[in-house]
């Protein structure tokens, strides 16, 4: 009592603890900063008092206050005093303040080492508690290097609250000191198996954790995590090791198989929905790595998709944004399942939720065919109509966008309709997103050559109604569009039906309110219009016209001319003074407008996103090596001490370059420019070069668009995307209604058999035609580019440094024991040193730590990539062996009694790692091997799977409500030529690809792999052909080999490109050759301007000894309906060491009218309207001693003779070839037994005979 | 894991913040003060998963709430983590406190952040679960307090240090939100499973 006293009448400060500070804060909410630093002064002469409890208590009331965003750090020692009381109370205390604010760079963590180690090896169990859960907030390396080897100690521990602290506090021993996993592991996995629930758990709970980041190195613990799920009730362990399985499956297809009965005997029996939810995802993950061939394949995913749904349909809100999220993950593998239920998905878009609309929008993404896309982007424009809140608004329009554009426009049937509903998004007010819209319109209108009229047409009433845009400017995101338009009605002003109309638009005074990067298109493309209209009135007498409008531009552009931004100004002046020019020579009658508008000649081709990377790195050429010395500068920075700029080197790089001054710096940017100026290949940044004009030579790949417009392009004002959806509907309708009629006819001629299989049922995805037949402008690649994308993982996640091996140290096999390297440092006498120099030593050490981990690390890359080598080596095989697969499919069918045998076998071949001699690798091989299941539930799997079809062959009819008939031959029978059926059809899918692919190069060898397909659809496997080349002889002789292949060029009806492959065949080097031909009067050599009609042209190229090369002459053609032959000469010199002879080689280069066909998809509907209309005459030929299968003679036909399948059906099919002049090509190709028969129809009839006469060749060669 | 969990009162003050990961003060403050605007402008009868704001790991983390009378309780997880099962984690941690507060409310939540955080230790530790099971958290947190308690009781004459008992309705005039004697379960549905 008397101390009280005393206290109170000192000084009542120390009477104030953590309640009363809290107390106060409230009670000061006036001027609460003002208070609370008058408490930390208080808390400041506290923490000087002797008085432990005072101290604690001060650092009590820290917590609090760091709690509240204060920093007291610098209390840092003080926190450390009272960690090391004696009392559990204030030890408490300390360890929770230290937690709270200690980390990796506060330094007097140096000084706990000893304390904490004391701690963990208390008698008090608390103590020790209390030390662990400290320590897992602020453990650094060091602290983990020094206190792992007590930790490990502490797993062992007697008591299961100490064990399951020590258990879970390695996962961050491990990060922090990766070097401790190693020997630390054996002892982990014990704890699996520990007695009490809650260190098993944390063990669990750790090794998930690990695995998570490095699968592979964990599948060996499979069968213990297998036997924990099945005899584990604690369903947070059961959720844990579950979705450790789905980490682990992708690496491991028989795991997966195994795993599938037991989950789904989970999923059945258990109440959990969080277990269910788990186990539902894991099965999922399961299904996606197995490739099919799984019997229950179907039932697993119709199990799956069910219970999601019910989640869905859940009332809670919880369940339904996880039953979508789950959903969106069967849906990249499976999504035909999923799409049976977009009622539910739409339904969701109406949900009061948000994040629930957005996981379903994430769901429509994938659920959009060509048939429904119309449907639901409509449903979407209403959603954006109603949407309050810009967040949504705009996640809404990216979601059409995605929707719309994802794969290359590929559910697109209607461009028309694209535009229209892009135009209809510009009208969204506040957006963000205006730029996306401007970058949509840029690409449909110079990718979709077919659609720019109608493009022109809106863009230009947008110009018009500019005003309605940018009613609140500026800040408005959505004048973004207006570039768009602005560019597009300049680059293609041709298609507009008022060129003077727009100028006039684009010139108002209102423009300048714009931002500049738009006014400065503007200006530009006011320009090109105006070029339009001078080359429009080119031919009138009368030039008011242009006169006005040259008028027009001098009396608006000085507008632009005063404009603050320097791009605008520029432009501006620099178009003014040529307009002034202009008009100058046409008062003189001068016509300008053929030089006006070449100012803005040439195509402009879009280039890939990526090209520029892709450019693969010529041989020889070292990016890294210095081209110059390095400046003098840094050499005198390289003398330095050796060390200190290894360590130090990332961070220095940056600043050294500012040590240079400035007119050092404007003289190298200087020489830069010059440099880049001359360098050809260096593309500039500014805006109006971005435009990549093509010198005509250029030009061959770019591939042509075709145009039929079954739908009439009329322009009305701003039109609503809603008209083009019924239209969309009548055209669709009256299609089907045709294709109807024409199977009707069809059967009659077959008699009506196995016809039902096309009955009428919902119209399937390949029956839709776009209205426009649409080819899409492929993106430019660089020639040889490299098809890889790398994926850049993060190189600072330090989840990396833990991909060790550990299958080898279990039990301490002997195979690879731990090195005395890598035990675990125990204590020492580094604590003392500690204490001498605590910055110098940690420095050092840490440079000692991370160097053998560096090495390490590499070493470990090396093997990894090494693994991922074999891996793909067996990958390939696989694919082999599913081929043969395929060809089973029958056998499969029936009993799939030698199936996992075969399966076994391919997959222990993925699986075995390069040290497959480890015991522990061919335990899990076994336990995966032997199979689970009980034989008779796999026979009902068995008599499942022959009830229901294959699931991908019913594209319309869900399995579920397949009839379950009684099985007999018949049924089965019709099964197998339903597959045939499917599997011609992808074929003929594949081929009509591999032509269309030829559109875009020349240059095409016979297993023209890793090229892009840019096609509509999807590409799938195909039965193999035997290799075929176009490529023949040209010549041969000693010294050299000429092969040759011709091709039609796309963009030109005239011009013929030949690609010769040049191959020397001698031991000297092949140097100055020149090409030349005698040229007919039909045919000639494109040769440089300026050289005479007989001189050669050079090769490009050297040949070393052995080398080929390939080479391009392009040849222009007048009649192409004869072949023709033209004689030539190739001269070289041989150089030998000692010395150079000129050679010759003569040759005959062999133009068949085959070479100037051109491969042209077409569909079945166009091509039977071309063979309707009359036009064409009549051929046909005869082939006897056929034995080829059917396909690989239509293979042959397309391939050699350039020709596309536009319909197969049994051992009849259609096919279609356009020339390079447009002659329409149709064969109509039947075989019975050995003969096959050609009927032929073309508008030339001399052309189809030669082009007969050269199928008929090839067949007689073969 | 568990990046971040976070407490704080239906205004956004804070009642305890544990972050899992070092950031400094300034940016906890910042993140705290997102993840408020993030989570309060949700209706009551919404999903309670959110994708993470920026400065806690942007899409990667997923904020995992529940909203109890006063205050929000926010785990903040990676994709290693049960949506469901960090739902049930927090019930169980909100249930833990009803019991060792006896019908806890904001207030004890204010005048009682050093004990919360005891709780909360013997649940998760460096971010990762350590116990489930309530009881087991219960006779761990009372095992510790009881000697806490002897030790105070040796040394009570000598300490400044008052009981802990407050009492609260004493202060009642000067609060300036709602009503923080509310027990927190008044308007909770106790949930599905565990």
């Amino acid at each position: 009592m008397a101390l009280k006293i005393v206290k109170g009448s000192i000084d009542r400060m120390f009477d104030k603890n953590l309640q009363d500070l809290v107390r106060g804060i409230r009670n000061h909410k006036e001027d609460e900063a003002k208070y609370i630093s008058t408490c930390i002064d208080e808390i400041k002469q506290e923490l000087k008092q002797d008085n432990i409890a005072v101290k604690a208590n001060a650092v009590c009331k820290l917590t609090y206050l760091q709690m509240l965003g204060y920093d007291v750090s610098w209390a840092a020692f003080n926190i450390v005093e009272v960690m090391s009381s004696s009392k559990f109370t204030y030890k408490r205390i300390g360890y929770l303040a230290a937690s709270q604010c200690f980390h990796e760079s506060t330094d007097v963590i140096m000084l706990t080492t000893n304390q904490i180690r004391k701690d963990l090896s208390s008698p008090n169990q608390y103590d020790t508690g209390v030390a662990l859960t400290g320590l897992s907030c602020f453990v650094t390396p060091d602290l983990a290097r020094d206190l792992a080897n007590d930790i490990m100690t502490l797993m062992s521990h007697t008591k299961p609250y100490i064990r399951k602290k020590a258990v879970l506090i390695m996962y961050k021993v491990f990060l922090k000191y990766p070097e401790s996993l190693r020997p630390a592991f054996p002892r982990l996995k014990e704890k699996l198996e520990d007695p009490d629930p809650g260190v098993q758990s944390a063990a669990v709970n750790v090794i998930c954790e690990l695995a998570r980041r490095n699968p592979k190195n964990y599948l060996s613990l499979a069968p213990l995590f297998f036997k924990l799920m099945t005899s584990s009730t604690n369903n947070w362990v059961l959720i844990k090791i579950i979705k450790l399985f789905g980490a682990l499956t992708p690496l491991e297809p028989r795991l997966g198989k195994k795993l599938i009965e037991p989950l789904t005997n989970l999923i059945h029996s258990t109440s959990a929905m969080s277990l269910l939810y788990e186990c539902v995802n894991t099965v999922i993950a399961v299904l996606i790595s197995l490739s099919s061939g799984m019997p229950n394949h179907s039932a697993s995913i119709q199990l799956c998709v069910q219970k999601l749904r019910i989640l869905i349909e859940d009332s809670d809100q919880n369940l339904k944004y996880l039953g979508l999220l789950a959903m969106s993950k069967i849906l990249k593998t499976h999504p035909k399942s999923v799409q049976s239920h977009k009622d539910l998905i739409l339904q969701c878009l109406d949900d009061k939720d948000e994040s629930i609309r957005l996981r379903a929008l994430d769901l429509l993404y994938g659920m959009v065919s060509k048939k429904n896309l119309m449907e639901i982007v409509k449903k979407l424009m209403l959603h954006v109509d109603k949407a309050e809140g810009t967040t949504y608004r705009d996640e809404l329009l990216t979601k059409i966008i995605d929707i719309c554009s994802q794969s290359n426009y590929q559910y697109i049937t209607n461009f028309e309709w694209y535009i229209s509903i892009l135009v209809e998004l510009t009208r969204l007010e506040g957006t963000r997103h205006g730029h996306l819209i401007a970058s949509q319109m840029l690409d449909v209108a110079i990718r979709v050559k077919a659609i720019r009229v109608f493009a022109v047409a809106q863009m230009a009433t947008l110009l018009d109604n500019a005003h309605l845009l940018t009613g609140n400017m500026q800040r408005n995101g959505i004048c973004e569009v207006l570039y768009a338009a602005a560019w597009i009605c300049g680059e293609f002003s041709e298609h507009l039906e008022n060129p003077m109309q727009t100028l006039e638009a684009m010139l108002r005074p209102k423009v300048a309110t714009l931002p500049g990067h738009i006014q400065a298109v503007y200006v530009q493309n006011a320009a090109k219009l105006f070029a339009t209209v001078l080359k429009n009135q080119e031919g009138n007498t009368d030039s008011t016209t242009a006169q006005e409008t040259s008028q027009l531009m001098i009396e608006r552009l000085p507008l632009f001319v005063q404009s603050a931004n320097l791009e605008v100004q520029e432009r501006a002046s620099c178009i003014l003074q040529l307009v002034k020019y202009i008009q100058k020579l046409q008062q003189k009658d001068i016509e300008v407008a053929e030089e006006v508008s070449a100012l803005f000649a040439g195509e402009l081709n879009p280039v890939a996103p990526k090209a520029q990377k892709k450019v693969p790195v010529p041989e020889g050429l070292d990016l890294d090596a210095w081209i110059n010395e390095p400046p003098s500068e840094s050499e005198s920075e390289d003398e330095q001490p050796k060390a200190i700029f290894s360590k130090e080197e990332p961070k220095h790089s940056r600043p050294r370059h500012t040590e240079v001054d400035e007119k050092e710096l404007a003289r190298r940017r200087e020489a830069r420019k010059q440099e880049q100026a001359n360098n050809p290949f260096y593309i500039k940044a500014s805006p109006s070069s971005q435009k990549v004009y093509q010198e005509t030579a250029g030009v061959e790949h770019i591939p042509v668009v075709q145009i039929d417009l079954s739908v009439p392009l009329k322009v009305p004002g701003l039109p609503m995307s809603d008209q083009y959806v019924k239209l969309e509907e009548e055209r669709r309708q009256k299609e089907r209604a045709e294709k109807k009629k024409k199977e009707k006819k069809k059967r009659k001629e077959k008699r009506s058999g196995r016809g039902k299989k096309h009955d009428s049922g919902p119209e399937s995805e390949e029956d839709i035609t776009p209205a426009h037949m649409v080819d899409i402008v492929t993106e430019e690649m660089p020639e040889n580019a490299l098809p890889s994308d790398d994926d850049d993982k993060d190189p600072n996640d330090p989840h990396k440094a833990l991909d060790i091996d550990l299958d080898n140290l279990v039990e301490a096999a002997g195979r690879r024991p731990l090195a005395d390297s890598e035990k675990l440092p125990v204590r020492s006498h580094r604590a003392a040193e500690v204490v001498k120099s605590p910055t110098e030593d940690g420095e050092m050490e840490s440079v000692a730590s991370q160097e053998p981990k560096k090495k390490n690390s590499k070493e470990k890359k090396e093997k990894k990539k090494d693994k991922d080598r074999e891996r793909k080596k067996s990958k390939d095989e696989k694919k082999k062996k599913k081929h043969k697969h395929e060809e089973k499919e029958e056998d499969l069918l029936r009993g799939q009694a030698d199936e996992p045998v075969v399966q076994s076998e391919e997959t222990s071949e993925v699986v075995a790692p390069p040290t497959s001699t480890s015991a522990e690798v061919s335990d899990l091989d076994f336990w995966l091997s032997t199979a689970p299941v009980p034989s008779n539930t796999q026979e009902a799997a068995t008599v499942a799977a022959e009830a229901a079809p294959v699931p991908e062959a019913a594209s319309g009819t869900a399995p579920a409500s397949e009839p379950d008939e009684p099985k007999d031959t018949e049924m089965e029978e019709t099964k197998s030529s339903k597959h045939k059926k499917k599997k011609q059809k992808k074929e003929k899918e594949e081929k009509e690809k591999k032509k269309k692919k030829k559109h875009h190069h020349h240059h095409h060898h016979s297993d023209g792999g890793g090229e892009e397909s840019v096609q509509n659809g999807t590409v799938e496997e195909e039965e193999p052909l035997p290799p075929m080349s176009n490529y023949c002889l040209l010549a041969e002789n000693s010294y050299i080999k000429m092969v040759c292949d011709i091709q039609g060029n796309l963009q030109d009806g005239s011009q013929v490109v030949v690609s010769v492959i040049f191959e020397n065949k001698c031991d000297s080097f092949l140097k100055s050759m020149e090409f030349n031909v005698l040229d007919s009067l039909n045919c000639k050599l494109q040769r440089p301007e300026g050289s005479g009609p007989h001189d050669g042209l050079t090769v490009p190229f050297q040949l070393p000894p052995g080398v080929s090369n390939e080479a391009r002459f392009v040849f222009t053609v007048q009649s192409i309906v004869m072949p023709q032959k033209l004689k030539g000469t190739l001269t070289f010199i041989v150089k030998n060491e000692d010395s150079s002879t000129h050679e010759k080689l003569d040759f005959k280069l062999h133009f068949t009218c085959t070479s100037y066909l051109i491969t042209t998809p077409c569909y079945s509907d166009a091509f039977a309207k071309l063979l309707e209309s009359g036009d064409l005459n009549g051929s046909s030929v005869r082939l006897e001693g056929i034995n080829m299968p059917f396909h690989h003679l239509l293979a042959r036909i397309c391939f050699h003779h350039h020709f596309s399948v536009v319909e197969r059906i049994d051992s009849c099919a259609s096919m279609y070839s356009r020339s390079i002049q447009g002659h329409h090509v149709c064969l109509l190709v039947k075989t019975s037994g050995q003969t096959v028969s050609i009927d032929a129809k073309c508008d030339e009839p001399t052309l189809l005979g030669n082009v007969l006469d050269e199928i008929k060749q090839t067949f007689s060669q073969c | 894991m568990i990046k971040a969990i976070l407490i704080f009162n239906n205004h956004g003050k804070p009642r305890l913040s544990k972050f899992y990961e070092h950031y400094s003060e300034d940016t906890e403050q910042q993140i705290i003060r997102e993840t408020f605007h993030l989570v309060s402008k949700r209706d009551e009868n919404v999903c309670n998963f959110l994708e993470g704001g920026m400065l806690i790991g942007g899409s990667d983390y997923k904020l995992i709430y529940r909203h109890y009378a006063t205050l929000y309780f926010v785990f903040c997880v990676d994709s290693s983590e049960s949506e469901l099962g960090i739902l049930d984690l927090i019930q169980v941690f909100v249930e833990t406190l009803d019991k060792c507060f006896e019908n806890v409310c904001e207030l004890d939540l204010i005048f009682h952040v050093d004990k919360v955080h005891n709780i909360l230790a013997e649940m998760v530790m460096g971010g990762m679960v350590l116990e489930t099971n309530m009881n087991e958290i219960i006779m761990q947190v009372d095992a510790q307090n009881k000697m806490e308690k002897s030790e105070i009781k040796t040394r009570h004459i000598l300490s400044c240090i008052p009981q802990y008992k407050i009492q609260y309705h004493s202060h009642h005039s000067c609060h300036y939100y709602g009503d923080l004697t509310v027990p927190l379960f008044q308007c909770t549905s106790r949930i599905r499973d565990h």
